[in-house]
């Protein structure tokens, strides 16, 4: 796994990017994270992120779009308006997980 | 920026110029409880991945948005060999409304909605839903008697102009 730098720190990513370890990330690195790939970061964004992080550390998988939205309160809609385009993706980068497994 | 030049991070390709504009035609046939999801699954994936979704509806396919059917699709192990019983325990009465709870159940346990809610949830995601003309035809169907978020009934040559150059595929 390739070890790259981010925010002046050494972090652990897959080839494709995404944090291979969770315990790396705080919310620092998400705010880069989020730049990384053109976002700035909103409380509503911020919202979406903590729940995933949450959401995992619970169950140790991360949370789908539906997940996000029926657990998490946020309308799929507002997910599509703030990670535009691929928001599950996008949201697990930012939040230093994996990405999603589920279908739906 | 935040990044060293040392050692530059590995960025996900997330807009990647092969996935942008990328279009997908989903034709439901099918009313059974079994034949809806296969759809509205690869539908809901495709919007995920930025793809733009169209999903046309006719014939069976119609139970689906059809607003007195669409909770209410079955699943039965009549002529379906996948089931591994045997056939004609499919005949008896209440083994469609058994393996229709079975799988609704199998289903719901996944976290994967019912239809309607799955309907919503790919309108939400952006995704079109149109309902076939002739079919309604048939039917003796208006837009009343269908869902709400389908956005018109049209024709087959009106569907094939809408989508055009997107990858197709017929359940």
């Amino acid at each position: 796994m390739p070890v790259t730098t981010l925010n002046g720190q050494q972090i652990h990513v897959n080839e494709e990017g995404f944090l291979t370890d969770p315990s790396e990330w705080d919310e620092a690195l998400g705010t880069a994270l989020g730049a990384q790939i053109g976002i700035t970061l909103t409380d509503e964004h911020w919202n979406a992120i903590r729940f995933l992080r949450k959401d995992f550390e619970q169950l140790g998988e991360t949370p789908t779009l539906r997940r996000v939205s029926t657990v998490g309160g946020i309308p799929i809609k507002t997910l599509f308006v703030l990670f535009p385009q691929k928001p599950a993706k996008k949201m697990a980068y930012v939040a230093g997980l994996p990405k999603p497994v589920g279908c739906v | 920026m935040t990044t060293t030049d040392a050692s530059p991070a590995i960025v996900p390709n997330f807009d990647s110029e092969v996935g942008t504009g990328r279009k997908i035609a989903i034709i439901c046939s099918k009313g059974n409880l079994d034949m809806a999801y296969p759809g509205l699954i690869l539908a809901n994936a495709a919007l995920g991945e930025g793809a733009e979704v169209h999903l046309f509806f006719t014939f069976w396919g119609f139970d689906m948005i059809n607003k007195k059917t669409m909770g209410d699709l079955k699943f039965t192990m009549l002529g379906n060999t996948a089931t591994h019983m045997p056939q004609g325990l499919g005949g008896l009465p209440g083994m469609t409304a058994m393996a229709t709870s079975k799988m609704k159940k199998s289903i719901a346990d996944l976290d994967v909605p019912e239809v309607p809610e799955f309907l919503e949830q790919i309108v939400a995601s952006g995704g079109h839903l149109w309902a076939c003309r002739m079919s309604a035809d048939m039917n003796h169907l208006t837009k009343e008697d269908l869902y709400d978020e389908v956005e018109d009934i049209i024709s087959a040559t009106d569907f094939i102009e809408k989508t055009e150059g997107a990858q197709l595929l017929f359940i």
